[in-house]
């Protein structure tokens, strides 16, 4: 059963016609098709009405759809199956919010990390709703090394709503952890490709986010807090998320005016999760297409692009 | 029933016999209560006599302490905050940055400088919490990049003083990306061997946690200063139940392993410059050989 946003709802309408109209074709053998056909004609524009005026926080609720695709859809799409997820951060555990491996695409390997949400109750918890611990961090580190080690390039997925604050967190250095893993990605001398799929939410999207290209889906987030916590702290309620999504400019496209994110990826219209072969099949493109271009380029020269690119973000005036 | 009893109700001493105490003369600690003069106060460096309180200081008086006889030379005075996003909450972003300036007199959060320290070229930047709680959004990323650069200019070993909440909201994506620049531009101090120490003073929190404030290569921080990447608020929260005593302070975070040392800041000058010695005495070796 296909889960639907308020503003969805003009699309869920029609497509219940049109199962009904192909159910009483099939029943009474009464020749529907020409009615299928409109219907399915209404639910094309229908939907590129809907898709064409997305607001910010329409599109923040779209990267948290529960049908749109988490990491390990991409990865087991893209690798079409051919991945091994490695575990454990070596020290403390293994964090289930953060998963990566080894995986081939067009018969080249590449190291895949990203953070994993659940898709049911159980799952959510069993990924702490993709909110990775310190070890989680760590453990994305010592992938990076071992695709380092064995000259493998490197994507990852981002989707978080955030590093998680919980108290073991803090006791083993959250902070300490994304604050090394930034550092140390700056350096990583293979290439680095970073695709934001969902939600790209501070510093925990960041700690995984350092790279040559950084890639973000047409309806998915970037930015320093979520709407909502914006909302409670800059207008000390919950309501006004909408405005604080705006305020944020937290979309692909605004992102990518302010020169922090390099390529924003299409979306089929009518997002990721309702036409996911698609999107895995854009996602998948853009990352070949990245790499031949980062892969004939020096590794030391390619280290030095990319941490003069971070070198020089922000705005400001004077001198 | 009470040892002593008012005899006569209410205050009887005349307005014109009270003693007039003026404003400012006293300091009482906030935490141990404790009263001394200001002056008294202030000549021991702003911490508590009594309990060994650190009370928050400014960016320049982190100067006046570290530099040895000036204030330093101040550089990079002349870049504030631009509002590429035209951020509006409650206020416009521009109005709110006008009058925070008028109000502190400061630019912004950060203020960067060189100078000498025991004989011995060095640069600091150092946070100032009263900007809008030591935010850091473009500006304060780019005075640190000019810090280091700086540094690599000068050959000198770099303090960066952190004291902030974390990054700020008003530059969203923006202010996320300055902890990318910083720990950048730290990949090329590393690069020219030149030392990095990082003094965590109260509060330092979120985004300045999780980039430079934990990366340095000697990590030092003030006693019971706040140091953490979620706020206790956060935490408690999260968890649901009472946070443990002394939890993100800085005895905890060093007992965790994530501090080097915790040194009073009478002593924050002298521990400094012997650390740079060490190192500096070690590369001298090296180009003897």
């Amino acid at each position: 059963m296909a889960n639907y946003l308020p503003f969805e709802e003009p699309i869920s309408l029609i497509e219940e016609e049109i199962l009904k109209a192909k159910e009483i074709g099939a029943n009474s053998g009464v020749s529907t098709s020409k009615m299928v056909k409109d219907l399915e004609k209404k639910l094309k524009t229908t939907t590129e009405d809907i898709f064409k005026n997305l607001t910010p926080w329409q599109r923040v609720q779209l990267s948290r759809h529960p049908d749109r695709p988490y990491t390990l859809d991409y990865i087991n799409a893209i690798t079409g199956g051919d991945f091994v997820e490695l575990h454990g951060d070596r020290n403390v555990k293994d964090d289930k919010a953060m998963v990566g491996g080894f995986g081939t695409v067009d018969g080249q390997s590449i190291m895949f990390v990203g953070q994993q949400k659940g898709i049911n109750t159980k799952m959510r918890q069993y990924r702490n709703f993709g909110m990775p611990n310190p070890e989680g961090y760590r453990k994305a580190m010592r992938l990076f090394r071992l695709a380092e080690k064995f000259n493998k390039p490197i994507v990852t997925f981002i989707d978080t709503p955030g590093a998680f604050p919980g108290l073991e967190a803090e006791e083993r250095g959250q902070g300490e952890a994304i604050a090394r893993n930034i550092y140390e990605m700056m350096n990583l001398k293979v290439p680095v490709i970073c695709i934001i799929i969902g939600e790209g939410a501070s510093g925990g999207a960041l700690g995984i986010g350092v790279g040559d290209k950084v890639v973000m889906l047409e309806n998915s987030w970037y930015s320093v807090i979520s709407p909502e916590n914006c909302s409670t702290i800059l207008w000390r309620s919950w309501d006004y998320k909408e405005q604080a999504a705006e305020a944020l400019k937290l979309t692909s496209t605004d992102m990518k005016a302010l020169k922090i994110v390099d390529e924003v990826i299409k979306e089929p219209i009518g997002g990721a999760h309702r036409f996911k072969e698609e999107a895995f099949e854009n996602v998948k493109k853009s990352i070949l297409k990245n790499l031949t271009k980062l892969q004939k380029m020096d590794p030391d020269k390619r280290c030095e692009k990319r941490i003069n690119k971070f070198c020089e973000m922000g705005v400001y005036k004077g001198k | 029933m009470g040892w002593f009893t008012r005899k006569k109700e209410g205050i009887s001493t005349s307005t014109a016999d009270k003693k007039e105490t003026p404003e400012g003369l006293w300091y009482k600690c906030p935490k141990c209560k404790a009263v001394i003069t200001t002056e008294e106060h202030k000549s021991n460096l702003h911490v508590c006599a009594v309990c060994n309180h650190h009370e928050r200081i400014s960016a320049s008086d982190y100067f006046e302490l570290l530099f040895d006889s000036t204030k330093g030379t101040e550089f990079a005075r002349g870049i504030t905050a631009a509002d590429p996003l035209e951020f509006k909450d409650t206020k416009n972003y521009v109005d709110r940055i006008k009058s925070v300036q008028e109000k502190t007199g400061l630019k912004d959060a950060i203020r960067v400088a060189h100078g000498k320290m025991d004989g011995d070229v060095i640069v600091i930047a150092a946070m100032d919490f009263r900007f809008i709680g030591g935010s850091m959004g473009s500006v304060v990323g780019e005075k640190i990049a000019r810090a280091i650069d700086k540094a690599i200019e000068l050959e000198a070993p770099l303090i960066i003083i952190s004291k902030s909440g974390g990054a700020r909201m008003m530059e969203a994506g923006l202010s996320l990306m300055q902890m990318a620049k910083t720990s950048a531009k730290l990949n090329q101090l590393s690069e020219a061997k030149l030392p990095y120490i990082s003094l965590l003073t109260d509060p330092t929190t979120g985004g300045v946690t999780a980039s430079f404030a934990m990366l340095g290569d000697v990590n030092i921080a003030e006693p019971n200063a706040l140091i953490a990447f979620a706020g206790p608020r956060v935490v408690k929260e999260t968890i649901g139940r009472d946070l443990p005593e002394g939890f993100q302070y800085s005895e905890f975070v060093l007992e965790h392993g994530f501090l080097d040392l915790i040194v009073d800041r009478k002593d924050l000058k002298s521990k400094m410059s012997q650390l740079l010695r060490m190192l500096k005495l070690e590369k001298a070796q090296k180009e003897e050989e």
